[in-house]
């Protein structure tokens, strides 16, 4: 790593793997089930969680000595709603369709745990590099969760990947479809995106036994 | 040499390797095994795990027997070339060798794959978290056949089975630690990924599916399907008890489930608590809603009405809650295990089973969610009997203290 020191590289390594906001810290589980459905829908939803999550660290970091700390989670919420607004008004402009299936979720990036707990863990203690480097690696971790939760989802439930239908046609019987394999509507449903969570989580957790608590 | 010695000494050559736990439960499902407990105080009973297990396996042959013949039967009478049968529970039309042999061909590859792939997975585990391998799964195993459209294709059943047993059950730690039915959770898993092969009027009966569309289709919907639909019922009572109707493979055949039921009482398997409040339940709930269909809350147009209407106890001949009652209810693992709690657990799966059926007719079996809900609270409903105890008890401490 030339461009950034060791330290720093952890800053976006950890979140990705042994410290992954969702499936170590548990944070921001309601938009990975909700969303997930669609690959389109669960990149798009990572991509404005990492825009939010940087930016507002960035600010937060630059407001740390000046915040008095009695009203720093009022200030943060404004941080987070502006910067959510600013999104929400991008995705209307510019993606319509997009912003309508995700409809109250990005609204809801505001209430994503893993936001103002980035915000009072890291951007309040740290420079606003590093908080920018942690928001990014933060808003990575989650996001890779996200793109693979989206693409088993859509993948076996719809038999599409970013609306392409990779296993042929359903309705003509084109493919996979020619065999007598059928989408599995279990997976557009939140419960499957937990379960789907949860094996990952069993996964992380096998590789890696020092993630496991002591009883 | 016999079979025994030469287990033995299988087992003792592949002590120690991977192959141990697979060697193991192979030699103890076929007989005792050689080392007994030589120390301490034990009780010592006959009715181990691998007994229990086999008893409920044993009262479930009658139902997939039946099972066998009615899926002919069913076939044979939607394609117009028998009669209904008319003289009985033991009618000739029923009863044949024509009936029992396409039964056999479509029912006994469920069995078979079931059994394969769930012990399989079984197998891999015992082998990975070098455990035993559990007698649980026979049991599973059975009623997964039992408890699904005999028209389901092969490949569903397989991706259902690896999901039921690995998610419901191996997560947890396998047999015993389950907090779910797994074979309901196969089923669940069925009935929300593939909902046009686990419902509907197509799928009751043998190739029904595969002459869709044709001049000559045939259909067969299920009783609990057509009064959601506000349908007439076209089977008699008596049909409904012998188990003469279109349905999962065997959950038709109340009366040949009552006597399942009472075998599994008699010796002491199943808990007859949970069967009495769970019939209890349901006759309540039915009473209920009978209730309010006759003082005329409801108009007859209502997509209620149809199945509010039906007789009470009705309820307990048709879909598949005196299946679940019998087999999957009564699982010690999943059931709640103080005999307060089983009361309130059994009562509350029939009264829930039969609210679902009526209130949700996009869900036309109450019982299975019934069932999968209440595992859920088993625990909690155990939870509140004890501290309920402790609380009586140390009243009654206090008063004698003071």
């Amino acid at each position: 790593m030339g461009l950034l020191s060791k330290k720093d590289a952890n800053l976006i390594l950890d979140p990705l793997l042994d410290n992954n906001p969702i499936t170590i810290q548990v944070l921001g589980i309601c938009s990975a089930l909700a969303i997930t459905a669609q690959l389109k829908a669960a990149i798009v939803m990572a991509v404005s969680v990492m825009f939010v999550l940087a930016m507002g660290n960035v600010v937060i970091s630059l407001l740390r000595n000046i915040i008095p700390s009695k009203i720093r989670i009022i200030v943060q919420l404004v941080v987070v709603a502006a910067l959510v607004i600013l999104v929400d008004l991008v995705l209307k402009a510019f993606a319509y369709e997009l912003s309508k299936q995700l409809s109250v979720f990005v609204g809801l990036i505001i209430t994503n745990c893993i936001i103002m707990g980035r915000f009072e863990a890291f951007a309040l203690a740290n420079k606003p590099w590093r908080s920018f480097l942690d928001g990014i690696g933060n808003s990575l971790g989650y996001g890779l969760i996200l793109v693979i939760v989206g693409f088993f989802r859509e993948l076996l439930g719809s038999g599409t990947l970013l609306g392409f239908k990779v296993l042929g046609d359903p309705i003509e019987k084109t493919g996979v479809y020619a065999f007598g394999y059928e989408n599995n509507g279990f997976m557009l449903l939140s419960p499957m995106a937990l379960i789907i969570v949860g094996l990952i989580i069993w996964v992380q957790r096998s590789r890696n036994t020092s993630l496991i608590e002591d009883e | 040499m016999g079979m025994k010695q030469k287990l033995d000494t299988l087992k003792k050559k592949y002590e120690g390797t991977k192959m141990q736990t697979t060697f193991s439960a192979l030699h103890t499902f076929l007989y005792t095994p050689n080392e007994t407990t030589s120390s301490g105080s034990h009780i010592r009973v006959v009715d181990d795990l691998k007994r229990t297990m086999n008893m409920v396996v044993l009262a479930m042959v009658p139902v997939l027997i039946f099972g066998i013949f009615n899926t002919g039967y069913q076939h044979y009478l939607a394609l117009g070339e028998i009669q209904r049968a008319s003289s009985g529970f033991f009618s000739p039309e029923f009863w044949s060798w024509n009936n029992f042999s396409i039964g056999a061909m479509a029912v006994l590859p469920l069995v078979i794959v079931s059994y394969v792939v769930g012990l399989g997975i079984e197998f891999i585990f015992a082998t990975i978290n070098k455990h035993e391998v559990e007698e649980g799964y026979l049991v599973t195993g059975m009623l997964v056949p039992l408890i699904v459209p005999v028209d389901i294709p092969i490949w569903m059943l397989i991706v259902a089975v690896a999901f039921g047993v690995v998610i419901g059950k191996e997560v947890f730690g396998g047999t015993g630690m389950n907090i779910l039915n797994p074979a309901l959770t196969i089923r669940a898993f069925l009935f929300f990924a593939y909902p046009t092969w686990m419902s509907g009027d197509k799928v009751w009966v043998l190739g029904a599916r595969a002459m869709e569309g044709q001049p000559d289709a045939i259909s067969g919907e299920t009783i609990l399907g057509a009064l959601a639909q506000g349908n007439e019922m076209t089977h008699s009572v008596m049909d409904m008890f012998y188990g003469f109707i279109p349905g999962s493979v065997g959950e038709t055949s109340t009366l040949l489930i009552l006597c399942a039921g009472i075998f599994l009482i008699y010796t002491k398997i199943a808990s007859w608590r949970i069967m009495l409040s769970a019939v209890i339940g349901a006759l309540v709930m039915g009473l209920i809603f009978n209730w309010i269909a006759t003082t005329g809350w409801i108009a007859e147009t209502n997509s209620f009405y149809g199945l509010m209407s039906t007789t009470y106890w009705h309820h307990l001949l048709i879909g598949g809650l005196a299946f679940g009652i019998v087999y999957m209810a009564t699982d010690p693992v999943t059931a709640s295990q103080t005999n307060k709690g089983k009361w309130i657990y059994g009562f509350l799966i029939g009264f829930m089973a039969v609210m679902i059926r009526v209130f949700n007719p996009a869900y036309p079996e109450g019982a299975m969610l019934a069932i999968l809900l209440m595992n859920v609270f088993a625990p909690t409903i155990d939870h509140f009997v004890i501290q309920g105890n402790i609380k009586r008890r140390m009243k009654r401490l206090k008063v004698k203290t003071n």
